[in-house]
């Protein structure tokens, strides 16, 4: 129900309580379970781990929203494995049958959920780390590198079958620790801005995790919620996919944008307009109508706010102002959508690129603020480029195009944008920040 | 309730009365509450708006810390052995997911309000 909500804004909230609720109900059937005695102890869990998440969710700051909830997704993988391994040491307490002659089945699904679990819990950790910029967001490849991954999980069936055969604690703990391996190796060659996609798979992982722990405590409540957390995952992770025009393996198995031999932008005889505040304030001024762009440099900078000030001066002028949000622009799905939410623009006004792309040829100017890849025409007329295929924002119809950005500096996929040398278009470089509130000083 | 669950429930009531008649194992029946659960999953998630996706990470991530009800079936025994120490823990981290989780996503809604 809590799922259902969220198909529009105004339902949303009362899904999420609905969803809180339905939880209550989960854990206090449980706790009424014979066999369930130390409320004492499990009251302290539950008020630190409480505390914890509620500090966290509370003092987070939106830019670092995907961080967080990769991290969420870690502390689920553990949880999963945990009561795994919780299951396999006292089996009785879950009917499993004593320890030694746990039912086959039971076995596996143990097993299963376990290696998902740990999966998920190394990958998220991973992906915390490359979008926290603790370990660098660029693809790490090496030789060799897919056989290693395919001999890994080869060897994890393997164990699963052994470990279903023979119940011994060591086959147990060799599953976790090659599962851990695999999340780690699974998640490292994938590139920062691909992240939309590793995170909603991690999402999608934590609830098969879940499911399959269900199975083996043969608990309807864990494998429902599961599945649809998992089928869930994997359906926004399609999504992504197609918005990107790549395959899901060609993502998972990484290594896109690490070649950045483009990297260095060769201006040789092609010459750029460059503009301050005021010149791109006093075009949008005099435009009836105008599209911002946003991506992730906006979301760095924490520009929202002041691109929002921008929009209400602009539209106090008498300009229409609509935002054009690519599916992948960010590094979480709908990362913009509630950047923007964050900085009170009506969410009437933020589109999606199908919504929004024929209008670009009917609007004076394109406003594009950190994004790149996003609005790259080489994605349609340039089939040795990297993107090609891929959907993009038609910036390029629109009267005039200004881009704000730091540097000429290429975007994630590592490739040199047409964009920049075209006549119509306008480079503001700046700090995405800064340079909103300059604009804005120059409308006031 | 809406189409969805009414619909999962009603199969999910009737395969169970059939399983009771016909003495068909467990095994078959959880199997056919994972593949409805799969689809109902599927049909809602698919109504989802996109501007809405970054809260259905997050509660969707609230939610599959269900699994704090394994783990408090391992911290809840009176002895005291590796599982209840292990269900501790894990009570603990599907807490702070499930606050976290709930908090984060209520947040993400609130700014989502129609604004005058």
């Amino acid at each position: 129900m809590a799922l259902r909500g969220l198909s529009s804004p105004d339902s949303a909230r009362g899904g999420n309580l609905l969803g809180i609720v339905g939880m209550i109900i989960a854990i206090a059937t449980t706790l009424a379970a014979p066999g369930v005695l130390s409320y004492g102890l499990i009251m302290i869990a539950v008020l630190i781990g409480g505390s914890i998440g509620t500090v966290v969710a509370l003092r987070i700051q939106m830019t670092s929203l995907p961080q967080l909830v990769a991290a969420f997704h870690s502390l689920v993988g553990l949880a999963a494995v945990l009561v795994a391994a919780a299951a396999f040491y006292a089996p009785v307490a879950y009917g499993l049958g004593a320890p030694g002659s746990i039912k086959l089945a039971s076995l596996i699904e143990m097993s299963v959920g376990t290696a998902i679990g740990s999966i998920t819990f190394t990958g998220s950790i991973i992906a915390f780390l490359k979008l926290q910029g603790l370990i660098s967001g660029k693809p790490v490849i090496f030789p060799g590198q897919h056989f290693l991954n395919l001999g890994l999980g080869l060897g994890l069936i393997v164990l699963v079958a052994m470990f279903s055969i023979d119940q011994t604690i060591i086959q147990f703990w060799a599953i976790v620790f090659l599962a851990l391996m695999i999340g780690v190796l699974l998640i490292v060659p994938i590139g920062g801005a691909d992240m939309p996609v590793v995170i909603s798979m991690l999402n999608s992982y934590s609830g098969w995790a879940a499911c399959g722990i269900g199975f083996t405590l043969a608990n309807n409540a864990l494998i429902i919620t599961g599945a649809l957390v998992g089928s869930s995952g994997a359906i926004l992770s399609y999504v992504m996919c197609k918005a990107m025009n790549r395959s899901f393996f060609s993502v998972i198995l990484g290594g896109f944008g690490a070649d950045n031999a483009v990297a260095a932008v060769d201006l040789g005889d092609r010459s750029i307009k460059q503009g301050s505040g005021e010149d791109a304030a006093f075009m949008l001024k005099n435009a009836s109508s105008c599209i911002i762009v946003p991506g992730y440099g906006m979301a760095v900078a924490q520009a929202q706010h002041a691109l929002r000030e921008m929009g209400d001066l602009l539209k106090r002028e008498g300009v229409k102002v609509r935002y054009a949000v690519h599916p992948v622009a960010g590094r979480m799905p709908g990362h913009m959508n509630v950047l923007l939410a964050e900085a009170n623009v009506p969410y009437d006004e933020v589109l999606e690129l199908e919504e929004i792309n024929r209008d670009f040829s009917t609007t004076d100017v394109a406003f594009v603020i950190g994004a790149n890849d996003v609005t790259n025409p080489a994605a349609k007329n340039d089939p040795t480029s990297p993107i090609y295929g891929m959907p993009v924002l038609d910036v390029e119809k629109a009267g005039t195009v200004l881009f704000i950005k730091r540097s000429l500096a290429s975007g994630y996929a590592g490739i040199d944008n047409e964009l920049f040398y075209h006549d119509n278009t306008m480079m503001l470089f700046d700090d995405a920040k800064a340079m909103c509130e300059n604009i804005v000083k120059a409308l006031e | 309730m809406d189409s969805a669950t009414l619909l999962q429930d009603v199969v999910v009531h009737s395969v169970y009365a059939a399983t009771a008649f016909t003495e068909g194992t467990p095994l078959i029946f959880f199997f056919t509450v994972f593949i409805l659960a799969v689809f109902v999953g599927y049909y809602v998630v698919w109504n989802v708006t996109s501007a809405l996706h970054s809260p259905l990470m997050s509660v969707t991530n609230a939610i599959s810390s269900v699994i704090i009800v394994g783990a408090l079936i391992a911290a809840g025994p009176a002895e005291f052995n590796i599982s209840k120490v292990l269900g501790f823990i894990a009570v603990l981290l599907a807490s702070v997911n499930i606050f976290g989780g709930f908090i984060l996503t209520h947040r993400m809604l609130q700014m989502f309000r129609r604004k005058k």
